[in-house]
């Protein structure tokens, strides 16, 4: 289907998030919608599959204007979406979870939606237990789930925002495959991301927003500097490969173990030293999340002993972590991160180390304000966490770190944030690390954890190896051990005992 | 000048207008839904309506009930928004109000034949309302926070346990001498009453009380760090405790605030109003006060006036059935039909605004 929008405004107060926005995608297109973050993608996309009308403007489905007054009305129209964050799913079967929002009957017909469903599925590649609890998937299968859904209402025109961000790689290529068939049968495609790659890979066009605006389009072959330079009206270029590590231990871990649903991890013993950056790769649910956790004191251990210098951890409670220096930021950034409600004052003055009893406003906003400047968030002391765009909403909860923090455990720091603001980000994680802290952090993009880390654990199915020395590392050997394949032998592994050696870079 | 007349411009801003006018068709909608049962029910609406204001704000007497009535409804209103900051619905405040008020009549009885100074039994009992309170609240907390047990159905069942617990007293171990009767205990000493005003049955003191835990919670949920947790836990437990909130702690602390403020209205009832325990000693004020709670959401700054209506309305209709040959419990037909379509308003105000982009529902 043809998809035509014409000067679309959408204004929050004082930001213009859409300020006249024509574009038009031929059908059976796969578009790249590029933008830094707090362009106007998202609120674009909300536009198009009728979660928010515009303040003006026109939608042209196949040359006909329609108005798109909800997500029901726009999947009856054809455009269906996949959200930035994935929605939350009540605790039910797949196949239940396909029967909403599906028109019409009083008692849904299960063993037909799932013949249907099934029908759907075969030919795009996909293979989905539809007896599963919704609960029990993955990011990933959950996104083939609602794809799977939006396709069965017949959905012709399929957004995605930011769709690669919490899936595996091999997910992400069965993802990849299933959206290239779709185009081929003439559904157009609208796929919003950060990943320049990804976009390279998959798209057949690109659009790029820049505060409001359409800056400009590209067809294939597209160039990296060129997208980038469209993006943030100037070149961006990585910089030098820092590492702050010393040989002195900060964080010891001695015989760790810990179980947490289906994910058991075995004992494993590291040194952790001061300014150190330790990335986690692996497949999502391959125990790396597990692993953040137990370091965290959310997750208790079942074996070990976790010592922060010279304070034995072990056994203590999250709270009591936290307060000795540990500090831990979830991916889930508006289910477990921030506080929907609450402005960013009101989270910089939660997280305040030692506040009095009465609370003072205008410090807090100034504080806020200064937080504000230093992490580049787009948004005002006032602004609600929810109203923030998602790589605003990131910053907001790396900005809520305490200045103080020994050891940060990150889950996917930069995910969702442009590439720009990767980069700045880790600039800042950077200089904590130069001030003695050191972080661990997962990720599923190989090349950051190539480049910010000093050594690299991979997980796979609750195993742990390495440490690796990322210097030395390759994004290929990475790969295949995050596959599961070893490849011990090749030389790349850390082979002094981390324990006593204290690691590669020690 | 021009300063005052921006902000007074930023103060009603198009949305606040919104606001105001969908909360006056609510209280409409409310008049509307109950003129219609009045005249299904063959009474002239007007003079019923006449009636109550007349009731409520006609004569000292009645303004001075409306007041008694305020007090342990400001008391049961403030506990119930301390709960509500925290997420939790607090039903059981109802049991929380009567439990205050057995604890503060054990008390009494135990001292009422002491040489104690009258002043000293009094302030014990007070106190004693809000461990009471307090006590009763716990055990609904405990049940949620370590048997699981919803607070919702935990207050509920608690709740018929304290009436239950009155009722066996009254008949039982503190029944009158003679016979057991549903107008309660025996009375205590005149000596041992909040002293009221003279001529009304209005204590300035428990008046003052009121009052004054009004201004505290407002305080303590408007200006304190304690206060900006407490919402924290409540909009989102599980990022309130990652960012270092005791998300449990303060769940606990809210019911224990709560029962303590709901157990001092029992008390008041029983020192400054009916002098003894009661069957229906809460009167109902905790189901009130949970309705005052859901109408004002979470704005502290709105529970005086509220509960001064409601009191208003509860009093007001006392004179219906002598009158109009109406049942009282007209005002409680009202005061539910204004809460309902509040809320109602509310909700389709928060589906346009979120409709209209200006609360946003995803990323
Ligand atoms: N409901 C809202 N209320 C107020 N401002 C909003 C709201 N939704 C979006 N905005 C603002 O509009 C701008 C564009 O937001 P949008 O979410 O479209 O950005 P985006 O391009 O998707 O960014 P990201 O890459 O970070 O996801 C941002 O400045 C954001 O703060
Ligand atoms: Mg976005």
């Amino acid at each position: 289907m043809e998809v035509q929008v014409k000067q679309i405004r959408k204004h929050f107060g004082p930001v213009k998030a859409n300020d006249g926005i024509t574009l038009s995608v031929p059908a059976g297109a796969i578009v790249g919608i590029l933008g830094e973050n707090g362009a106007g993608k998202s609120t674009l996309m909300k536009i198009l599959s009728g979660f928010q009308p515009a303040d003006s403007g026109e939608i042209l489905l196949d040359g006909k204007a329609v108005t798109l007054r909800s997500p029901a009305d726009a999947i009856r129209h054809g455009v269906g979406m996949l959200h930035q964050d994935p929605l939350d799913f009540p605790p039910m079967r797949v196949v239940d979870n396909l029967l909403i929002g599906a028109p019409g009957r009083l008692i849904p017909r299960r063993g037909d939606a799932a013949q249907a469903v099934a029908d759907l599925a075969g030919p795009l590649g996909l293979t989905l237990d539809l007896k599963a609890e919704v609960g029990s998937l993955t990011v990933g299968e959950r996104q083939q789930l609602e794809l799977l859904r939006l396709l069965w209402l017949g959905a012709r025109v399929l957004i995605l925002d930011e769709p690669t961000t919490g899936i595996s790689a091999t997910q992400r290529e069965q993802l990849f495959g299933t959206l290239r068939r779709l185009a081929e049968q003439g559904k157009t495609v609208l796929f919003v991301s950060h990943k320049l790659e990804e976009v390279q890979e998959l798209c057949t066009r690109v659009a790029v927003l820049r505060q409001g605006r359409l800056i400009g389009e590209a067809l294939p072959p597209f160039r990296v500097d060129k997208l980038v330079s469209m993006m943030f009206e100037r070149e961006v270029t990585p910089g030098e490969r820092l590492s702050c590590a010393t040989g002195d231990t900060l964080f010891r871990l001695t015989d760790v173990s810990a179980e947490q649903g289906r994910i058991k991890l075995d004992p494993f013993s590291m040194d952790i030293h001061r300014g150190e950056t330790i990335g986690l790769a692996g497949m999502e649910g391959s125990g790396q999340a597990v692993f953040l956790r137990s370091c965290a004191g959310l997750v208790a251990t079942t074996g070990g002993r976790i010592q922060l210098e010279d304070v034995d951890l072990t056994g203590k409670n999250y709270h009591h972590f936290k307060k000795k220096g540990v500090a831990y930021v979830p991916a889930a950034r508006l289910e477990e991160g921030l506080i929907p409600g609450l402005s960013i004052t009101e989270h910089v003055l939660l997280t305040q180390h030692k506040p009095g009893f009465f609370i003072d406003r205008e410090s807090g906003r100034k504080l806020a304000q200064q937080r504000i400047g230093d992490y580049n968030i787009k948004g005002t002391p006032a602004s609600p966490v929810e109203s923030l765009s998602g790589g605003n909403q990131q910053r907001t909860l790396l900005a809520l770190v305490r200045p103080g923090a020994k050891v940060m455990l990150l889950e996917q720091p930069t995910r969702g944030l442009d590439i720009e603001s990767v980069i700045y980000l880790w600039t800042k994680l950077k200089e904590r690390c130069n001030d003695g802290g050191s972080i661990v952090f997962t990720s599923s993009d190989l090349d950051e954890l190539l480049r910010y880390s000093d050594r690299i654990l991979v997980f796979f199915a609750g195993k742990v190896s390495g440490p690796l020395d990322a210097k030395t590392t390759t994004v290929d050997q990475l790969g295949y051990l995050i596959g599961g394949r070893d490849i011990s032998g090749t030389g790349i592994f850390d082979e002094t005992d981390p324990v006593q050696e204290g690691g590669l870079d020690g | 000048m021009a300063d005052l007349a921006a902000r007074v411009r930023d103060h009603f801003t198009r949305e606040r207008w919104i606001n105001i006018g969908l909360q006056i068709g609510a209280l409409v909608l409310a008049l509307v839904l109950t003129t219609v049962i009045l005249v299904a029910a063959g009474a002239p609406p007007l003079s019923a309506y006449w009636q109550i204001i007349k009731g409520a704000v006609g004569s000292v007497t009645g303004f001075s009930n409306v007041l008694v009535a305020w007090v342990p409804l400001l008391l049961a209103a403030s506990g119930v928004l301390v709960t509500f900051a925290a997420g939790l619905w607090n039903i059981g405040v109802e049991g929380q109000i009567v439990f205050g008020a057995v604890l503060t009549t054990w008390v009494m009885r135990l001292m009422q034949d002491t040489a104690m100074s009258p002043a000293l039994v009094i302030i014990i009992a007070l106190i004693a309302g809000m461990v009471g309170g307090a006590l009763w609240a716990a055990l609904a907390g405990v049940l949620k926070t370590f048997g699981g047990v919803n607070e919702i159905f935990g207050g509920l069942g608690l709740n018929y346990v304290a009436a239950a617990l009155t009722l066996w007293l009254i008949f039982g171990p503190w029944k009158r001498p003679g016979i057991g009767s549903m107008s309660g205990t025996e009375p205590f000493p005149d000596k041992l009453a909040l002293p009221t005003i003279a001529g009304l049955r209005l204590s300035p003191w428990s008046l003052g009380l009121g009052i004054l835990a009004v201004i505290i919670v407002y305080i303590l949920l408007e200006r304190t760090y304690f206060g900006l947790k407490l919402k924290a836990t409540g909009a989102s437990n599980r990022a309130a405790f990652l960012l270092g909130v005791p998300t449990w702690q303060y769940g606990l602390v809210a019911f224990l605030a709560c029962g303590a403020l709901a157990g001092l209205a029992g008390a008041v009832q029983v020192t400054a109003v009916y002098h003894r325990l009661i069957p229906s000693i809460s009167s109902g004020y905790g189901y009130l006060g949970l309705m005052i709670g859901m109408l004002i959401a979470y704005r502290a700054a709105w529970v005086a006036p509220i509960a001064l209506f409601f009191a208003a309305l509860n009093i007001g209709s006392i004179q219906l059935p002598i009158v109009l040959k109406l049942d009282s419990t007209l005002s409680g037909v009202l005061q539910g039909a204004l809460v309902l379509f509040v809320v109602l308003v509310e909700g389709a105000r928060q589906r346009y605004l979120r409709r209209a982009g200006l609360k946003p529902g995803g990323a």
